[in-house]
């Protein structure tokens, strides 16, 4: 495997518009500006209605987590009485449980199954209509009606480091300056992003080791990170852009002295040491792009169903079908693009058969793609480490756990 | 941004059928013109492409396809597909009637390095249907005869009646220019050619490494032992070009399809140099 070992693709990096990079990533749609003064600052908790408010009058319809059907779920909310008060969450491989805390948190949990992709990339998607005409062709049109995309601005509020990440690494799949995304770049540009730090872990995450968490230093208008100390149960707010600026300047807000900074410091790093995954990723590209012919791959195959629970759950996974379809009269036609998941075995049919026939090989490719070849490709991990899939997986497999197995393998071999 | 161009590389533009062609029973090879005269006009030629490129083409109401070129990129105005009934959307194809109107989005991926292998002996190897992208780069060899030293091509497909382009190989062995070599996999009592894989065409054929070029098109197993078997002549595998097919919605890296390793086959391919993809050759499944 010599050949599969020499991983230097040049004539593939130098044509990507972004650089590689392993640690946070250069933005495509970056608002940080971190020389302006007056940026940071410590609401009180009773005072935080005050930012959605500011928020809503801004035309922002806030969108955030929300307690629904047994989990935490993100919705369009209408204040702070929406958020989840008091509720964490268990995680574990294959298990999700919502759990009372003994204090009244507001944001005392991890991610639910949803990340924000759905707002920006939706699940399924109307790209246009046509309609037969009377010389026997047919033309696109494209009134409102016939594609109506949300052009509502989101506020997404509560965004974690992760999923920030996760964001950005979607901007490099989307907004590729060479064939940008049209419906993407209109409600990633519209969109206002206040990430709340965290200041917990689940067992699942290790966004640690994949440098994406459990703290965003930047690619946010607002950051929050909450403090409950004693009676005391307050916000530290850091602006990360002049709309962050400004929304703070609305809101009710003590300056943040040393101690305030100093606690909130403190709050992700618990989330830091409680974190009880983590992937090595030193060398993990190479190592796994020459690794096609573990024999994992084939006991992975055995225990994974192939549902794809774990490619929608996944904030970066982008993958996507197309279905044409007709009205009764065959005059009006449309496409829609869904969502769908490399472990369909639809996903990889050419005529005469699907290419990855095998479960293994569809995990594989998953895998080999989401820590591999995605640096190839978009210059980045495809892994920013939130633990969704592990938890989300009926089986369990847990790919914080199969990863050292390969990397076993292969240092025998 | 304007409403009508806002989804625009994901628009089709509408294309109309000049004329219909049967190769042979369920291979039609299509000429189509845009069917919008601002189209038409446009400079940039709604038409153009390289040779080993392709199209997304629409079929109203039913879907699309990806479908390499297999006309002559030197006629500007229009464009010449040549489609097998595989699916609902290419059996659509293999039914349609000039006048009809079809989209197209495209031109997409990479190019038979044509202008590169200048002053190289070249041969062109195809199975099958893979015969069809490579039918421009052969136009383009022809075309540009003199810079080229010598050009061959072997040609192998399943049965007689499943050889297309008839009439080009007919032109093209008759005129001399490029050594024609045509094999099948299983003859007729007609049949008074070849019997046997494409590879074995490369038996015994003079070939001088250091100068050849080759371009191969046709099934994966096909290119697979094409590629192995220059190889082991000394062709060097940057020298050897293949063109990749994989399942394709966007054609513009973006609906995640058509990944083979670290590559999107609708951008960086269908046309690889083999140096760059023989290390995922071998494996099954990727």
């Amino acid at each position: 495997m010599a050949a599969g070992r020499r991983r230097v693709f040049p004539t593939l990096r130098a044509r990507l518009p972004w650089p590689d990079c392993t640690g946070p990533i250069p933005l495509a749609m970056d608002r940080t500006d971190m020389t302006q003064t007056g940026s940071t600052g410590v609401i009180d908790r009773d005072a935080l209605q005050a930012l959605f408010d500011a928020v809503i009058a801004r035309g922002y319809v806030p969108v955030g987590p929300t307690v629904r059907d047994g989990a935490l779920v993100l919705d369009e909310l209408t204040g702070v009485a929406d958020l989840p008060a008091g509720w964490t969450e268990d995680q574990e491989a294959g298990t999700y449980r919502l759990r009372r805390r003994d204090d009244a948190a507001l944001f005392g949990f991890t991610t639910g199954p949803q990340a924000w992709k759905p707002y920006l990339f939706p699940p399924k998607t109307k790209l246009w209509a046509a309609e037969a005409t009377r010389d026997g062709g047919w033309a696109i049109h494209n009134t409102p009606d016939d594609a109506p995309d949300d052009t509502r601005p989101f506020a997404f509020i509560g965004v974690r480091p992760c999923d920030l990440h996760a964001i950005q690494v979607q901007d490099r799949v989307f907004l590729d300056p060479r064939h940008p995304d049209p419906l993407y770049a209109g409600r990633r540009e519209r969109a206002l992003v206040i990430v709340v730090q965290c200041g917990q872990a689940a067992a699942t995450c290790f966004c640690a080791s994949m440098d994406t968490g459990p703290r965003a230093e930047s690619g946010y208008d607002l950051a929050l990170t909450e403090v409950l100390e004693g009676d005391a149960h307050t916000f530290v707010a850091d602006a990360g852009s002049a709309v962050g600026r400004s929304l703070l300047a609305e809101v009710p807000h003590d300056e943040a002295g040393a101690d305030h900074l100093a606690a909130a410091a403190a709050c992700t790093q618990r989330a830091r040491d409680q974190m009880g995954r983590r992937i090595d990723t030193a060398g993990l590209p190479d190592l796994l792009s020459a690794a096609y012919d573990s024999d994992r791959w084939d006991a992975l195959g055995r225990r994974c169903l192939a549902c794809g629970n774990c490619t929608m759950v996944c904030p970066t996974c982008f993958c996507s079908r197309v279905e044409d379809v007709t009205d009764l009269t065959g005059d009006h036609a449309e496409r829609w693009r869904a969502w769908d998941s490399c472990y369909t075995l639809d996903f990889s049919y050419i005529h005469g058969g699907s290419v990855r026939r095998t479960i293994g090989a569809r995990y594989r490719h998953w895998l080999v793609h989401k820590l591999s070849t995605w640096h190839d490709q978009f210059g980045t991990s495809g892994c920013v480490g939130c633990g969704r899939c592990i938890t989300w997986c009926p089986v369990g497999i847990d790919l914080t756990a199969e990863v050292p197995l390969i990397r076993d393998r292969g240092s025998k071999a | 941004m304007t409403p009508a161009d806002r989804s625009a590389p994901l628009h089709p533009r509408p294309v109309r059928v000049l004329e219909t062609r049967a190769e042979m029973p369920g291979c039609t090879t299509l000429r189509v013109a845009p069917a919008d005269p601002a189209d038409a006009a446009d400079p940039a030629g709604a038409c153009g492409f390289a040779p080993g490129q392709f199209y997304m083409v629409y079929v109203f109401g039913l879907g699309e396809v990806p479908i390499s070129v297999s006309g002559d990129a030197a006629r500007p105005g229009e464009l010449t597909f040549t489609v097998m009934a595989v699916g609902a959307v290419t059996r659509a194809l293999c039914a349609v009637r000039p006048g009809q109107t079809l989209g197209l989005r495209g031109p997409f991926g990479t190019a038979w390095p044509v202008e590169a292998l200048t002053g190289r002996d070249v041969i062109v190897m195809a199975g099958g249907l893979g015969l069809a992208p490579l039918r421009p780069a052969i136009y383009h060899l022809l075309r540009h005869r003199d810079r080229y030293g010598a050009v061959a091509l072997l040609y192998g497909t399943r049965q007689p009646r499943s050889i297309v382009f008839a009439p080009d190989l007919t032109g093209w062995r008759e005129a001399a220019a490029i050594d024609v070599a045509v094999t099948v996999d299983s003859g007729d009592r007609d049949w008074s050619g070849h019997v046997g894989v494409v590879t074995e065409l490369l038996k015994g054929r003079r070939l001088d490494p250091a100068r050849t070029a080759a371009l191969l098109c046709g099934p994966e197993i096909m290119m697979r032992f094409s590629a192995y078997a220059l190889r082991d002549r000394g062709v060097a595998a940057g020298a050897i070009h293949v063109s990749m097919e994989r399942n394709m919605k966007c054609g513009v890296r973006m609906c995640g399809r058509c990944q083979y390793g670290p590559f999107f086959v609708c951008d960086d391919g269908p046309v690889f140099s083999f140096d760059r993809v023989e290390h995922l050759f071998g494996i099954r499944e990727v």
